[in-house]
């Protein structure tokens, strides 16, 4: 029941995308972003379009699967949608009460809705292809420089790389300990508001107990493994760029160029 | 009545990468006032079953019925066929929540909506069963008691419901070796008392040898066995086949039989083998050897 949920997980695969460098990937991500907000207008949105299909194909996932990325955020979506089409000056094709529902306004809709849904169906996809483990290797490395400014690279890496090890563990757990209570006769989420409350408390605290526990007992494993934090450490997989990863950023800044010039010329 | 698990198949998250059929068209019987022992090694799909036991998931296709009633329905009378069926499940202290070992056990019962007296009398009784001294325990928070006290709390607060049909998967993991054999006597010595009906998923061919009635072996989501204890064991390459072995004291006494020993090789429990053996010396049987001598001495060896 609980497993379910889709944002922030990896599905193994060994498509191009998934064999990229996930430091190219992150930042060509960023490269992405910038452009779907820089050059907002039709032609490039089209353009912008057809690069996360293409990304979608590439990386051999279901396209059902990013759907349903975007699902949970489908509220959002409706109420810009709405918001756009009644807010933005310009003809007028229908009178609800006292707002205009012009055209200007639906075009603009549509595509701050697209623009949504491209920013976390591409953003999804980069968690779909890379495992969390390389995702944190990756923004180690990219957040490196910034540690002569007393940033701490390597300590934010290593409590992300923990929080999203235990996200599973912990649903399993929670699964396991509602499924006990469960069996005690528990009607966990039933009734009033305060009687759902209540009905949390058997589930929570033992979920907080047992994650103490494994806080306590990874802690002691680290230090019995001599962790001392990042100074001087090195990877078992060392990250490499591949001819794969260069080709990526060519189509990228050729896309972004293209994108760029279509904006500015038309 | 029994429970009748027909033609059941789970299918575990399905439509994404991760799509696998846990369970593959289960069929089995569990005999009312018997002890069903399920084994099959990890991953076989025996904790997917039992969880469709009383109903906390659903099969993708086929039914569970509890007396006669199908669990999936809606109304009273499927939900009071899923509240005859109590599960413990693996590792069961790390549900404790409560502030006393006694409001802790009480929690099944007074979710059943049972009255102050009989919620009282039912954590005397479950505390009794699991040898926890009601005075010097139940005030006391659970999370003081030791690993071994907190595990029989966390059953204690199962077994106060007296659920009809017992379900415990592997109640005896992680215990020390007299810590598991005290806590099979007193779950046999539930049953022989209450006549309710055990079901134990359990790795331990032994105990299943000396405690089972009937055992279903799981492999890879299907049944590959169902039988009394010696129907089962007597198919060693379907055993092994499954990555489970016979009982220990069963390859002792075929290592013998190999060194020319006159003995029977379908010997599976401690009891079986010390008559076999006296009887193969040609020794008679010193009396007043009790069975729990014997089968104390046989988690030593």
């Amino acid at each position: 029941m609980l497993t379910d949920i889709t944002l922030g997980q990896y599905f193994p695969g060994n498509s191009l995308l998934h064999r990229m460098d996930a430091r190219v990937k992150i930042v060509l991500l960023f490269f992405y972003i910038v452009g779907i907000f820089l050059f907002d207008n039709n032609w490039c949105y089209m353009l912008n379009t057809l690069l996360a299909v293409f990304l979608v194909g590439l990386s051999r996932l279901s396209p059902l699967m990013v759907l349903k990325a975007i699902k949970p955020l489908w509220w959002i979506l409706l109420l810009t949608f709405i918001i756009q089409i009644f807010s933005v000056p310009g003809e007028v094709l229908m009178k609800v009460w006292i707002f205009d529902l012009t055209y200007e306004g639906l075009e603009k809709g549509f595509f701050i809705s697209l623009r949504l849904i491209l920013l976390i169906g591409v953003s999804s996809l980069l968690m779909f292809t890379t495992s969390p483990l390389m995702l944190t290797d990756a923004l180690e490395a990219l957040f490196k420089p910034l540690k002569k400014f007393g940033f701490p690279a390597h300590e934010l890496a290593m409590m992300m790389t923990i929080a999203l090890r235990f996200i599973p563990t912990l649903m399993e757990e929670t699964d396991k300990i509602m499924k006990a209570q469960k069996s005690r006769g528990s009607d966990i989420g039933e009734g009033n508001l305060l009687a759902k409350a209540k009905s949390m408390i058997p589930i929570l605290v033992p979920l907080f107990i047992s994650a103490f526990r494994r806080a306590d007992e990874l802690a002691m494993a680290m230090e019995a493994r001599s962790y001392r934090g990042g100074e001087g450490r090195t990877r078992m997989k060392a990250m490499r760029m591949h001819k794969s990863d260069g080709w990526a950023i060519g189509v990228m800044a050729a896309y972004m160029m293209a994108c760029g010039a279509v904006y500015w010329l038309l | 009545m029994s429970i009748e698990v027909k033609n059941i198949s789970y299918v575990y998250m399905p439509k994404s990468p991760y799509e696998r059929l846990a369970l593959d068209d289960v069929s089995i019987t569990i005999p009312e006032g018997k002890i069903t022992a399920i084994a099959g090694h990890t991953g076989s799909g025996k904790s997917t079953l039992i969880q469709h036991l009383n109903g906390l998931i659903s099969p993708t296709s086929g039914s569970v019925l509890v007396d006669g009633v199908d669990i999936a329905a809606k109304g009273q009378a499927a939900r009071a066929a899923r509240r005859s069926v109590g599960m413990v499940f693996q590792y069961p202290e790390h549900q404790l929540f409560e502030e006393t070992v006694e409001q802790d056990i009480a929690f099944g019962p007074k979710n059943y909506g049972m009255s102050p007296e009989e919620i009282s009398e039912r954590v005397r009784f479950a505390m009794d069963f699991v040898q926890l001294d009601y005075k010097e325990y139940s005030q006391r928070s659970p999370f003081q008691l030791s690993g071994g006290q907190m595990r029989r709390a966390a059953i204690a607060g199962v077994v106060a419901l007296k659920p009809k049909y017992l379900v415990l998967d592997e109640p005896t993991a992680g215990l020390d070796p007299k810590g598991r054999e005290e806590l099979m006597q007193r779950i046999m010595k539930l049953h022989r008392q209450e006549k309710n009906t055990i079901i134990l998923v359990s790795h331990s061919m032994d105990d299943i040898a000396r405690f089972a009635d009937n055992v279903v072996i799981m492999n890879r989501g299907r049944v590959l066995m169902e039988g009394t204890p010696h129907e089962v064991f007597v198919r060693e390459d379907f055993i092994r086949q499954a990555g489970l072995d016979v009982p220990q004291i069963t390859n002792i006494v075929k290592a013998l039989k190999i060194r020319g020993w006159d003995i029977s090789s379908n010997i599976y429990t401690m009891d079986e083998a010390v008559d076999a053996i006296f009887q193969a010396v040609k020794v008679p049987r010193r009396p007043g050897g009790t069975s729990a001598d014997r089968s104390g001495g046989a988690e030593k060896c």
